[in-house]
């Protein structure tokens, strides 16, 4: 449509906007508003429900029942929770020079962890680990095997874990192997120490705001 | 005969999608410029509204799915999760179970459009048929609905519909095994009816479009009843129709707003807040309000086959309306009888649906056969009206507004078109 074309008395309504234009986009954008405004209900029903949250609350663990060497398995938030009552035999393994080279991250940089079990035990108290025990590779649950061994799982185990997907290697720290699948250390969740036999999974000491969802790979 | 579209369209990208899937041309020659005629009323919203209706109920049923529990343990604790735990579960509930009375409301003054205007009447017939089709899905996915919050209403109201079926002869007992899926109403039960109710809405989806194709066919009936004699009848679907459409479609929002926020649980009924309990039976099991006159159809026979055949009967007689009717005038403006027997109709119903509320004692047993034989009488009587009646003279055109001058006893016929009026056919702005 070429203005030219078009008679001079007709000429004026095509120039500019003109009130039908404005009626037009003052419709559109209303319905446009109305739309959002519907939709924002439907997308926060997909949000966890309140009851679903209030499951997800803090879970306090009675350690005192792991014998030495032993690991049990609790369930937070639909997770595995891994707690390890490490051997002093154990404890000081995972100081080893030997051990310590063929591990990617030994000194736990990458952020799968509060600042509060950044140390070379990844943990509050040394002899208490606590993980979550899903294999950073892709999701699966790795095995317990705490003991030494020459042959079993693995030729010169020094203890730890053995995924059983694609065979990623952790120590007892959950920190893992170097050349495997896995490419960071388990991640830690919140807890705190209630009493010498009492940690609460799911809630950070005083003065920390340690976030699970914070760590690179779960 | 295979070949590429020839796309009208400018935009390089949307041309080359148009050329070889033309959506957009169907939509522009479908819902664009589609002729229709000028001369619709509002009783023409109501088509455009069941749509939206249906999809409404689709997309809160989609995510009220997501946190039901279809078992006979647990579906009443999920529904009240849904209302209390659940973030904005109560609106979405409330919406899709207010949804429902909006659906039936919408539908029933579309069939009564459909027969007022004689929209059954050829060449629609088919058109009236698919549409019979779609309300009898409704009704069963209303149905099944209804019994998945599992509360005493559901429940009970699963059961005596359900043991319907055990009417029919030789195979009736067998039928109801099938619905109930064991011995009772009861999980079985559950799990197939919340299958089912997910599913029939896409089937209603489908006969919707069987609906809207016949209906691109033949074209929209209009009020006055006359096919539409040339362009200067019609007028392009955008932006007149869409926009009388988005009229309707605020005022139905605004009324289902009222209901959702200021009365959600005005048409619900209170043992249905209690769990469904096998051993007890709500002292009075009333229906849905869009069910009642057929509930009251149902119990004006003393048998047990009978009534539920006349209930059945009263809405499958629709499906041979367009053959029962033999008057060659569609719209009732133009046909006396037929227009007094529509308001009669009309009136029955709400008498019909009255009864159904009432528990089958004194007057109401009376008024329920006086209502049933009346709805039956109305249709056995269409044959004849037809022949009976004596039309008013019909408009020459939907264009031509003389009509209006011959109307009554005696009128010979108004003046001249004033000049203009019908000579240029309405064109897109």
């Amino acid at each position: 449509m070429s203005s030219t074309a078009v008679p001079v008395h007709q000429e004026a309504e095509f120039q500019g906007t003109t009130r039908r234009d404005f009626l037009t986009l003052l419709a559109l954008a209303g319905a446009g508003v109305g739309v959002a405004a519907v939709a924002w209900p439907f997308i926060d029903s997909l949000e966890p429900a309140a009851d679903t949250l209030a499951a997800g609350e803090p879970l306090d663990v009675d350690v005192s029942k792991i014998a030495p060497g032993q690991q049990i398995v609790v369930m937070w938030r639909g997770k595995p929770i891994f707690l390890v009552h490490r051997t002093p035999q154990a404890i000081k393994t995972l100081q080893s020079p030997k051990l310590l080279s063929i591990l990617s991250d030994p000194n736990s940089h990458v952020a799968q962890q509060p600042t509060y079990a950044q140390n070379w035990h990844r943990s509050i108290l040394p002899e208490f680990a606590v993980m979550v025990g899903i294999c950073t590779h892709l999701g699966c649950v790795p095995g317990f095997f705490p003991n030494p061994s020459p042959t079993d799982p693995a030729p010169n185990w020094p203890g730890g874990y053995l995924c059983p997907c694609h065979g990623s290697k952790y120590d007892l720290a959950g920190r893992v192997y170097l050349g495997v699948p896995a490419p960071y250390n388990l991640p830690v969740p919140p807890y705190r120490v209630m009493s010498p036999t009492m940690l609460r999974i799911g809630e950070n000491p005083e003065g920390s705001d340690f976030d699970l969802n914070s760590v690179v790979q779960i | 005969m295979a070949g590429l579209h020839k796309s009208e369209i400018q935009n390089p990208v949307l041309n080359w999608i148009d050329t070889r899937l033309p959506l957009i041309t169907l939509m522009q020659k479908e819902y664009g410029s589609f002729p229709t005629p000028k001369n619709f009323n509002y009783f023409w919203n109501f088509g455009a509204l069941a749509t939206i209706n249906l999809m409404v109920m689709i997309a809160t049923g989609v995510f009220l799915a997501m946190n039901y529990d279809p078992s006979a343990t647990g579906a009443f604790d999920s529904i009240q999760r849904i209302m209390r735990d659940v973030n904005y579960g109560w609106l979405l509930r409330y919406i899709h179970m207010n949804g429902a009375t909006m659906f039936f409301a919408i539908i029933y003054i579309h069939i009564f459009r459909g027969m007022y205007y004689g929209s059954y009447k050829a060449p629609r017939e088919l058109l009236w048929i698919t549409g019979v089709f779609l309300f009898l899905l409704l009704m069963a996915t209303a149905f099944l609905g209804y019994v998945l919050p599992w509360g005493q209403m559901s429940y009970w109201g699963a059961t005596v519909i359900t043991n319907l079926f055990s009417a029919v002869p030789l195979v009736g007992n067998w039928i109801v095994t099938l619905l109930w899926g064991g011995f009772s109403v009861a999980d079985p039960t559950l799990n197939r009816f919340f299958a089912l109710h997910y599913l029939l809405p896409f089937v209603i989806t489908g006969v919707v479009f069987l609906h809207v194709v016949a209906l691109h066919i033949t074209g929209s009936n209009n009020p006055l009843g006359i096919d539409v004699k040339s362009e200067q009848d019609t007028v392009p679907f955008h932006p007149y129709y869409t926009a009388k459409d988005s009229v309707g479609m605020c005022v139905y929002f605004l009324i289902f707003a009222c209901f959702v926020f200021f009365a959600p649980n005005y048409f619900g009924e209170p043992d249905n807040f209690i769990q469904a309990n096998p051993l007890q039976t709500p002292a009075a099991i009333v229906p849905e309000w869009y069910f009642l006159p057929y509930y009251a159809i149902l119990r004006a026979v003393p048998d047990k086959l009978m009534g539920v055949a006349l209930m059945f009967s009263s809405i499958l007689v629709w499906f041979i309306l367009p053959w029962l009717d033999t008057s060659p005038v569609r719209s009732a403006r133009f046909r006396p009888i037929y227009r007094a027997m529509m308001v009669v109709l009309v009136a029955d119903m709400f008498l019909l649906g009255a009864v159904g509320a009432h528990h089958p004692m004194g007057i109401w047993i009376l008024l329920g056969r006086v209502g049933t034989a009346w709805y039956f009488l109305h249709f056995c009587a269409l044959p004849f009206i037809g022949y009976l009646e004596k039309p008013l003279p019909l408009p020459e055109s939907i264009s031509n507004p003389v009509l209006r001058d011959y109307q009554g006893p005696g009128g010979s016929g108004g003046g001249p078109l004033p000049a203009g009026a019908a000579a240029k056919p309405m064109e897109k702005p």
